[in-house]
């Protein structure tokens, strides 16, 4: 069985800075797989590489068994690697139906269409609304993006990367900025979502991590210091050393 | 007012969207002796238009536009002169010829974005100034290419020493140019390009090949500029280096700036605020009348940034918001 998302001996080095030193990650169909290090230890990255938006030194990235190393971030989208940003990286000015529906239409390849309406495309507009409904913005769907409250445009950065239907979704802090009241939302949100979905977050909030995940990979100076489940990974020393201590003492 | 295209847009033409049709229609009957002046109103919307498409919707800034309107502007010269004087002929052939020219240069300086492409757009420009420039034997040079003449539209239709042939000409060709932009700004490719304008990064993310789409709307953009640089050939009979100065470009984006980018209709009231001024200006004080043109795009841009067509939106809104 491949893996959904695979790295062999993954490097990447910036001169004499090694960021990313022979990763071998393994991202299991359908995981709730989490990805957490200090800060430098080259999560974004990895990120990065993964998405095929940085080309890595040496090593490989599958998706799905395929060698997809040297393909670039569009090829690899089409092949079901869908991602969200850290900071919210959303089309501001345009309507939250739309900021999905541009994803859906890339999917199902009406993009490039030039003569009919936009408008008269309604499978992709119902599929938009459809997704919206089931992240509880369908009240929102028809108001700017930019007028949104901040947690709500968190889950407008989750939605546009559903739109793709993917089958490996990475998602990069979807809490991040977002107060702990309402990170439940978001948790709530990840809970609900497919299990035919693999998922790898990237999180700093430790609650969120534990809470969701079922495999934990730690990260440090750009190597996989342990992986295991969140219960071998609270009680590894070197983790508590290195990171969780740092928090948690 | 607003055009920005999407999923949820209501694409059917507006009652409103008609005024621009009507006023044209008007103007010939009730304002004979302004025709010339109007025929180059009509062709300079459709060059606004063309860059609205890129600028408003793609987001490419250039200042090079005048490359593909005088490249129009000189196939349909030269046609004119050696080949045939067909009209419509010379207009697909300035559409095309720039188009090609847009899709040739569009592959090579889309790759960049922001003040490297502002910088490129400039250079495309200036090497086809000198290319016209150097060219004597075909273009005439710094004299200009003049001297042909245009045959009767459709083997019908004489163009007249009163200009009245040439403004209708101009206005049905804008008004197959403006039904097209209408629907492309309206269709699914439209809305992917507001995308690429609104977030780069994230357009990449969803898969779209940003590129690619740039290159074909500046394509589309370059042709449409060079049917508007034939067209002014052609009502004109003469074609003069000007064309390819970085003066017209220029102006270009003032006009459109003044009339509001990314709305379609702001093609249409820049040129003509823009336009009608000049002339009034130009009369009334020969000598400064750029000063005019200045106070004007300086009022514009620190109290009005969305334009002419801007200001009216806001008051609308303004209107409608009272209880």
């Amino acid at each position: 069985m491949h893996a959904a998302l695979e790295t062999r001996r993954l490097c990447k080095s910036f001169g004499a800075l090694t960021v990313a030193d022979q990763i071998n990650f393994r991202l299991e169909t359908g995981a709730r797989h989490a990805l957490i290090g200090p800060n430098g230890a080259g999560k974004t990255t990895l990120v990065n590489m993964l998405t095929g938006r940085l080309p890595p030194t040496s090593g490989e990235v599958l998706i799905g068994g395929e060698d997809v190393t040297a393909l670039g971030q569009v090829a690899r989208v089409k092949r079901g690697l869908g991602r969200t940003f850290q900071i919210n990286t959303l089309f501001r000015n345009v309507s939250v139906v739309d900021n999905v529906a541009f994803a859906v239409a890339e999917r199902k390849g009406v993009a490039w269409r030039m003569f009919r309406p936009a408008s008269a495309y309604s499978d992709v507009l119902d599929e938009s609304m459809a997704l919206l409904d089931t992240l509880g913005l369908a009240q929102d769907a028809r108001l700017t993006v930019a007028g949104l409250p901040y947690g709500k445009q968190r889950l407008v950065e989750i939605a546009i990367a559903l739109g793709l239907k993917p089958r490996v979704l990475l998602l990069d802090e979807p809490a991040a900025g977002v107060p702990t009241m309402e990170s439940h939302r978001i948790l709530e949100v990840l809970d609900a979502l497919s299990k035919d979905i693999a998922i790898l977050i990237i999180e700093h909030d430790m609650d969120l991590v534990f809470r969701f995940a079922q495999r934990i990979t730690v990260l440090t100076q750009g190597t996989v210091l342990v992986e295991g489940t969140p219960a071998e990974i609270a009680a590894d020393k070197h983790v508590r050393e290195v990171y969780l201590g740092e928090r948690h003492v | 007012m607003n055009h920005a295209g999407g999923y949820i847009a209501d694409a059917r033409i507006r009652a409103a969207e008609w005024l621009p049709w009507v006023v044209a229609v008007l103007c010939y009957f009730f304002a004979p002796s302004y025709l010339p002046l109007g025929s180059y109103v009509l062709t300079m919307i459709i060059f606004a238009l063309s860059l609205d498409l890129i600028l408003g919707y793609g987001g490419i800034v250039t200042l090079g536009h005048s490359a593909y309107f005088g490249t129009g502007a000189y196939v349909a010269g030269i046609l004119a002169a050696r080949l045939t004087g067909e009209p419509l002929v010379g207009l697909l052939a300035g559409t095309l010829s720039a188009g090609l020219l847009g899709w040739i240069t569009g592959i090579i300086i889309l790759r960049t974005r922001g003040l490297a492409l502002l910088m490129l757009t400039l250079a495309i420009t200036s090497v086809c100034y000198e290319v016209a420039n150097k060219a004597t034997g075909l273009t005439g040079g710094a004299d200009g290419l003049g001297g042909f003449s245009v045959q009767p539209i459709l083997g019908l239709f004489k163009f007249d020493m009163f200009g009245k042939t040439a403004y209708l000409y101009c206005l049905v060709v804008l008004f197959v140019c403006w039904w097209l932009i209408r629907r492309l700004v309206y269709s699914p490719f439209g809305a992917s390009l507001t995308g690429v304008r609104e977030n780069n990064i994230r357009m990449h993310a969803v898969g779209a090949p940003v590129y690619q789409r740039l290159v074909i709307s500046y394509t589309i953009s370059a042709g449409l500029a060079g049917l508007a640089g034939a067209l002014l050939t052609q009502t004109t009979q003469f074609v003069g280096l000007k064309v390819f100065g970085f003066e017209l470009s220029g102006d270009l984006m003032v006009m459109l700036i003044l009339g509001g980018v990314g709305r379609i209709y702001g093609a249409f009231v820049g040129p003509l605020v823009y336009l009608v001024a000049q002339d009034y200006l130009a009369k009334q004080f020969p000598e400064y009348w750029y000063f005019g043109i200045g106070i004007m795009l300086v009022l514009v841009v620190m109290f009005a940034r969305g334009g002419i067509l801007g200001i009216i939106d806001a008051g609308i809104a303004r209107l409608r918001s009272r209880p």
